[in-house]
């Protein structure tokens, strides 16, 4: 078999991506609702608020590690497999990813320490205002990687100059057509994911009879949360699709499984779309819906797959399955979020068990969710790198073989599985020791924390036998 | 005129950046690599605790090194990283395992051996690879029209391995002199006991690559026997710092073997430079060839003379808190 590079360097960046993705999207979520809880015990003074801050924090801690460290891996897999689209956008690439870097150098240097390690030792304030910055920070961090990546999608402010971009306008690049879409899109998924992981984990502890107080105010405000942003993120998503439209329409066509340019055309619930034979098999669909959602009319014209020869379509299969499993995963929250009304009406909010145990249940479901967004996004683009500028078969690195791309495809999936199973182990390890109980709770005090190793912050240990007070 | 400064100043930060990751990371690395080789726990323990508080903020440089190569001068980036592709990718995953193995170390007992041995090959790998990265730009990369045109393997030749080696003893030098300043009592003795050998073996390695050098590189042979005879001053002084951590081992003086390494470091790092200045890809790109648009620099610029004072305070105020002895059984965790 021929080991194709371009095919195995595609799998290794939507591989180390998704790896990473899953970290930053549940912390930036998480980040505000610390500073919420912050802010409530600062104006209430009600320690429930505090313990629920104090054991999110520790979650955070781990979880913000392990995207730092998978994170590294990233900054250079566009120079190690990419090095042509690199060189080529440099010019805008290199400064806004390094803003990225300068943000998250800034805030862990300064704030992050004070939010994980202040506790009790700065004025409850400042506390309060470094998680606020923290919280606003990781959004900073987002909007750069995310103006970036849009910029790939909707190139603005730039010149092609001897096969080189060059910034004509940094406001135009910055601020290019689809970024405030996907970074709506994205902050909303993250308060989501946030929303959906403290809720299951408090429904967890509800289940058990753990700390009761603390948790139903923790799933109390999540489900109201919930209940505002999922309804918001079909519209906010409704809009990036009309977006999109306009800029990648096979993109679009792709999504709706619509091969043929028509009015009419109907919402495609299921079909088997095959990419040779230019059409779908055992489609089934609701008339002229689709025609509705992206047009807002009935018999709005929609451009179809075939308008790109077929070497520049994107692979159709991939991207209309995973926007269905998005879009499923997006209605199944909203109508748990409107369960939780019910029962919170009924007031059997905290007692029904079956409840609680579907919010345990749907905690990785956000996860799977996001990244069947991004593979609609980035495969749906396909084979454009910088849209109909750079293709990716333009932009890897031309020294680059099969066989070396494969050895550190293999290399950082071993490496992956290692540290993911240490983290997640770990982590699970964190959220079942649980808050600490209030005596302990202002006691916790250690020279060893360090603000740019989150991990020490959490005070776990990592296997059964050291010492019994949580270490 | 305008580009010409700005790349200046970048190649100011960038080199910087490098030579302060070198030094800050090297030690903590350099303790790994001697890891396996200490004494006894308790040993293992106190060269762990010595830079546990610190060691992730000094990868902080590598990655502020490596952004700002992306920005500042992406040539060396997109060659540089395709040329060393296998290695970039081992270092990785050595500088991984080392990190997670340190945070899970501390929080485990049973499975802690085997954070042990991440923790000592995954510094040995990454600190190996870093040579090898020496040693690739010493030799230069085959390129054609802006692109690398090499091997899979090309950075792996007898003379990168040495190189790879050197710069293992290195960080072993500047670890063990870390410890000197940072044990007492049977740990120092023994940190006093390995240096000289350690150095022993950074002079011969010193010794082969500088012979060597000008062998495999033209324009570094040109560059060291033509007519700029000052730069000899720099492997002069590489060597009056070696005396130096030589007699302060003797006198058995804490800091000074530590202080004076780093300045075996910062002179040959020196010397490095002007044996292929300006090349900054060698042997045909010069930095101003590799250097991305003049507004592209400048508009990173402005925050990175931002963000590098407030790193260079909160790294000395990091020191500050933690300076002194580590003792045994006074662990951080």
């Amino acid at each position: 078999m021929e080991l194709d590079p371009l095919v195995l360097s595609r799998i290794q960046f939507a591989f180390v991506v998704s790896f990473h993705a899953i970290f930053p999207v549940f912390t930036i979520g998480l980040a505000s609702y610390i500073a919420l809880l912050q802010g409530l015990f600062f104006k209430t003074q009600n320690p429930a608020w505090d313990r629920l801050a104090l054991f999110w924090t520790k979650v955070f801690a781990v979880v913000f590690g392990m995207g730092v460290v998978s994170g590294v891996v990233m900054s250079f897999q566009f120079g190690t497999n990419w090095s042509n689209f690199s060189l080529a956008a440099s010019n805008f690439i290199g400064p806004v990813l390094s803003y990225e870097v300068v943000t998250a150098f800034f805030l862990e240097a300064a704030f992050l320490g004070i939010l994980l390690f202040g506790r009790g030792k700065v004025p409850q304030g400042i506390h309060l205002m470094a998680a606020t910055i923290v919280a606003i920070g990781t959004f900073i961090s987002a909007f750069w990687i995310l103006s970036a990546n849009s910029w790939m999608h909707t190139p603005a402010g730039v010149e092609l100059i001897d096969n080189r971009f060059h910034v004509t306008s940094w406001r135009e690049a910055i601020f290019n057509p689809s970024f405030p879409y996907r970074f709506s899109h994205m902050a909303i998924a993250s308060f989501i994911t946030g929303g959906f992981v403290v809720a299951g984990v408090s429904s967890w502890f509800l289940l058990r009879g753990r700390d009761p107080e603390a948790n139903r105010r923790a799933l109390s405000m999540c489900l109201w949360l919930l209940l505002f942003l999922t309804p918001l993120q079909a519209v906010v998503g409704d809009f990036h699709g009309v977006n999109t439209l306009e800029y990648q329409p096979t993109k679009v066509a792709a999504i709706e499984g619509h091969w043929e340019t028509a009015t009419n055309v109907p919402l495609l619930l299921f079909a088997l779309p095959d990419q040779e034979a230019q059409e779908n098999r055992f489609a089934v669909g609701i008339p002229n819906l689709a025609s509705l959602i992206l047009t807002h009319s009935i018999d709005g014209e929609i451009p179809g797959i075939s308008e790109a020869p077929p070497e520049e379509q994107p692979p159709v299969m991939i991207v209309f399955w995973a926007f269905r499993v998005m879009v499923g995963i997006g209605l199944l929250m909203i109508a748990t979020a409107f369960t939780g009304l019910i029962l919170r009406r009924k007031g059997r909010i905290y007692e029904s068990r079956l409840f609680l145990k579907t919010l345990v249940g749907m905690i990785s479901l956000p996860f799977i969710a996001v990244l069947a967004g991004w593979i609609v996004t980035e495969s749906g683009r396909a084979p454009w790198l910088v849209y109909g500028i750079m293709s990716h078969a333009d932009g890897i690195t031309p020294s680059l073989t099969g066989w070396m791309a494969l050895f550190t495809l293999i290399g950082y999936v071993l490496v992956y599985a290692v540290i993911f199973y240490a983290g997640v182990y770990y982590l699970t390890r964190v959220v079942r020791n649980g808050m600490l109980p209030e005596h302990e709770h202002a006691s916790v005090d250690r020279d060893a924390d360090r603000p740019k190793r989150p991990l020490s912050a959490a005070h776990t240990p990592f296997d059964d036998d050291v010492d019994p007070v949580r270490s | 005129m305008e580009t010409f400064d700005l790349s200046i100043i970048w190649a100011v930060i960038i080199g910087f950046s490098v030579i302060m990751y070198v030094l800050m990371d090297g030690f903590d690395l350099g303790l790994g690599i001697l890891f396996p080789f200490a004494p006894d726990e308790d040993a293992r323990d106190v060269m762990m605790n010595s830079v546990a508080p610190v060691w992730d903020g000094n990868e902080t440089w590598l990655v502020l090194g490596g952004a700002g190569l992306l920005a500042a001068f992406p040539l060396v980036y997109s060659i540089f990283l395709p040329a060393l592709y296998i290695g970039v990718f081992l270092m990785l995953a050595g500088l991984i395992f080392r990190g997670v193995a340190f945070e899970l170390r501390f929080k485990s007992r049973r499975n802690r051996h085997w954070w042990n041995r991440a923790f000592s090959w995954g510094s040995a790998i990454a600190a190996f690879a870093q040579g090898v990265v020496v040693g690739a730009y010493i030799h230069g990369f085959q390129t054609e029209d802006f692109v690398y045109t090499g091997g899979a393997f090309d950075w792996l030749t007898p003379f990168t391995v040495v190189t790879g080696l050197g710069l293992m003893a290195g960080y072993a030098l500047l670890g063990s002199t870390w410890l000197i300043l940072k044990s007492e009592g049977h740990i120092q003795d023994w940190a006093y006991k390995i240096t000289p050998m350690l150095l022993g073996i950074v002079l011969v390695v010193f010794a082969i690559v500088s012979i060597w050098t000008p062998f495999v590189n033209q324009f570094v042979w040109e560059r060291w026997f033509g007519n700029l005879r000052l730069i000899w001053i720099f492997p002069a002084m590489a060597l009056f710092f070696a005396f130096l951590v030589f007699r302060s081992v003797k006198q058995r003086r804490e800091s000074y073997p530590f202080l004076a390494t780093i300045g075996i470091y910062v002179f040959t790092y020196l010397g490095l430079i002007v044996s292929q200045w300006p090349m900054i890809v060698p042997p045909n790109y010069t930095l101003w060839d590799a250097a991305s648009a003049p507004e592209s620099q400048l508009f990173l610029l402005i925050g990175v003379l931002f963000v590098i004072p407030v790193i260079l305070v909160y790294t000395a105020w990091t020191y500050w808190v933690f300076r002194g002895k580590v003792r045994v059984g006074e662990g951080y965790h």
